[in-house]
């Protein structure tokens, strides 16, 4: 019993701590989730409503919320197996024994990742200018027509994939370089034995071994993906005709720019059930490739 | 450890309380973007008139303001006075966030409301009281190549949304198929409230209680917008700067601000500088309204120096401190007084400025009004794309502004029923 109660005792601080400033905030926006807590409100807590699930209702008959979700989803889809073939393309390239100065290359891919955002989406506006940017001048070598990459709504999106995916591959990269060089080497040796390829080699025994790693990679670069917000902010704003409003940006609009912070909580929790039943479906996959 | 926590903390007290070493009283006053630069150069006068009072200057940037203020609200601490785009005074009066100042005014021996613009004076009054006082005004007026205009048969700038059409397709026809002539930027809502403003019907019906976006007015005005793009007049790319592309010819015509007189001295090249010229914006049958846009002088109800806050903004508002702020910002004054002063009154580009702000129309003052000018924007957005029509895009408008306004229709209908 003694132990027990001294047991508690340790764990207490932590516990009121992850309680205070965990789940207390969690608890928190539901319970706003459920009233119309607006500016009113904040001048005059009478002004406030419980209105149950109308908040959510009504996102879901919002036009910009799904089209929101869209966009995520479309930068989610097309951005992370993207970004994981780069990482993994370079991780690959830094591990092969016949690459030199493998330290330079890794830290000018890893650069970006630790470079500030908002710095390098100045620099990419100017590379992606219709008519002064770099992109466009590559692209009339090929006698291709100039896109104008952040002003088309059928181009931003790509255009803000593309950057994300040069921003964050490093990152992965370094994990996947950590995963690689921890594959025994006998298990190459005995590839070779055997006769098998450069492919067979990757096929058989690299892409295995690799497995749990790129598992980790690819949740924790969807939860990233999900949570697209900085990218639409400093490069476009969420235009043009809010071609990339992510749910994270829609969320901001709502709660810090129009103070909406009910409509804003409920975003937050439509946003996690997805994320949650989307992580839940990656392990079952995982764990059905297992088995 | 503890000493250096503790003097950690004595250092930063005094940046908490609100009365300097030597027991003056500290006025923190909130002012954005260059206005916020520039107005530390009219303190120190201020401060020798009033020697008990310091003023801390906070500058922010205007991108941030609106959130700004409203999260200063919302954590209680806004400043004593402020500057406040005058299209906010609704939304924080509503908030009870600052202060009534008709007795003041009353009293004052030196700010007199007849000398000010009317339209503009307005803005600031909600429910019959006034809340803010201007400090400057920025309406919106034509920017245009009066060479280019003369080349496509236009000796002056037409007065009828007629007359300018046929002068942008006259000069489209000059400058050819890659280049456009008028600049109607997607960020920007302003070009496609002046022409909504121009119209008779209001943006709102049922005293802020319902959008009005439907109405014959409205759409005649999104219909000519959706034409300039259309037509390819305007382009649909973002333009990065104004400046050098109204020099290469590629735009030609840009509905702006006062800010802009100063801009176009200094970033126009050299070579093109006879170009350029103002004049006022054309109406649906000739010379129409333009927006009443501005910002004003606000005291925070919060503020527990109201007396000093009022007098700075007294001593912001007189006619010779207003010259001097006109002198080193280009904005423009709010008072009649000023504008006989030579600087003004020789000014060419200035006139189309002074012309039009006799003829401004206040925007609804409803405390939503912020979030609705956002959807306004957009939809012009989707217009200009041809993602929508004109009259879907008119019925969307006017539901996503009921729906904005709902709030409001529960807290009117609930004063009603007390």
């Amino acid at each position: 019993m003694k132990v027990q109660r001294a047991a508690w005792c340790f764990v207490a601080p932590a516990l009121l701590a992850i309680g205070v400033f965990f789940f207390l905030p969690v608890a928190a926006a539901l319970a706003m989730s459920l009233t119309d807590f607006d500016i009113y409100a904040l001048a005059d807590i009478g002004n406030l409503r419980f209105v149950g699930l109308r908040n959510y209702i009504e996102l879901l008959q919002t036009p910009l919320f799904w089209r929101a979700l869209g966009n995520t989803f479309y930068f989610v889809i097309v951005g992370v197996p993207l970004s994981i073939a780069a990482s993994l393309g370079a991780a690959l390239l830094l591990n092969s024994r016949v690459t030199m100065l493998k330290g330079l290359f890794r830290t000018v891919y890893f650069a970006p990742v630790v470079t500030s955002l908002v710095a390098v989406a100045v620099i990419w506006r100017y590379v992606l200018h219709t008519r002064y940017g770099m992109l466009n001048y590559a692209l009339s070598w090929f006698g291709l027509e100039p896109v104008d990459w952040l002003g088309d709504p059928d181009w931003a999106m790509p255009a803000i994939i593309l950057f994300a995916v040069w921003k964050n591959f490093g990152y992965n990269m370094i994990i996947l370089l950590a995963g690689l060089q921890s594959i025994p080497h006998d298990l190459y040796e005995a590839a070779d034995l055997d006769g098998a390829g450069a492919w067979a080699k990757f096929r058989w025994v690299t892409w295995p071994m690799l497995g749990p790693t790129l598992l980790m990679v690819s949740i924790l670069s969807m939860s990233g993906y999900f949570q697209l917000f900085a990218e639409p902010y400093v490069m476009t704003q969420g235009g043009p005709v809010q071609s990339t409003v992510s749910v994270l940006y829609f969320m901001y609009e709502q709660g810090f720019k129009w103070w909406n912070l009910g409509v804003a909580s409920a975003v937050a929790f439509v946003l996690f059930a997805i994320m949650f039943t989307i992580t839940l479906l990656q392990l079952r996959v995982a764990r059905g490739l297992d088995a | 450890m503890r000493g250096l926590l503790a003097a950690g903390l004595a250092a930063g007290l005094p940046a908490c309380t609100r009365t300097a070493d030597d027991g003056a009283t500290v006025l923190k006053f909130w002012a954005m973007g260059r206005e916020g630069e520039v107005v530390t150069a009219l303190i120190p006068e201020f401060e020798r008139l009033y020697p008990g009072v310091k003023v801390d200057v906070q500058q922010l940037p205007w991108t941030a303001a609106h959130e700004k203020l409203l999260t200063a609200f919302a954590g209680e601490a806004m400043p004593d006075l402020f500057q406040l785009g005058n299209t906010w005074v609704a939304e924080l009066a509503a908030l009870k966030a600052i202060e009534p100042l008709d007795a003041r005014v009353a009293a004052s021996a030196t700010l007199d409301p007849k000398d000010y613009f009317a339209g503009i004076w307005q803005t600031n009054v909600i429910d019959g009281r006034l809340y803010g006082v201007p400090w400057y005004v920025d309406t919106r007026v034509m920017f245009y190549n009066r060479e280019l205009l003369a080349r496509a048969g236009h000796a002056r700038m037409p007065a009828t949304w007629e007359g300018w059409m046929a002068a942008m397709r006259a000069v489209k026809k000059i400058v050819g198929p890659d280049k456009y002539v008028i600049l109607l930027p997607h960020e920007e809502f302003a070009p496609l409230l002046v022409l909504a403003l121009q119209q008779p019907e209001e943006l709102l019906r049922d005293g802020g209680r319902y959008g009005n976006f439907r109405s014959a007015s409205f759409r005649r005005a999104l219909q000519l917008y959706a034409d300039m793009y259309r037509e390819g007049l305007a382009p649909k790319e973002r333009v990065s700067n104004i400046y050098h592309e109204f020099s290469t010819e590629y735009v030609s015509f840009y509905i702006s601000g006062p800010w802009n007189i100063g801009e176009f001295r200094r970033r126009v090249a050299p070579d093109r500088q006879h170009t350029w010229a103002t004049a006022l914006m054309p109406g649906p049958h000739g010379p129409a309204a333009s927006l009443a846009g501005g910002s004003s002088l606000a005291v925070a109800s919060s503020s527990r120096h109201k007396q000093a806050a009022w007098q700075l903004v007294e001593y912001l508002s007189q006619v010779d401190t207003a010259a001097k702020f006109n002198a080193l910002t280009g904005n423009l004054p709010p008072r009649r007084a000023n504008w006989s002063d030579a600087r003004l009154a020789g000014d060419p580009p200035a006139q189309a400025f002074r012309l039009q702000l006799e003829n401004v129309r206040p925007e609804p003052r409803v405390p939503e009004w912020e979030s609705i000018l956002a959807e306004l924007r957009v939809m012009g957005e989707r217009v200009a794309h041809g993602d929508i029509g004109v009259d879907a895009a008119a019925v969307a408008l006017d539901a996503r502004t009921d729906r904005i306004l709902e709030k409001r229709r529960w807290m009117l209908d609930r004063e009603a029923r007390r």
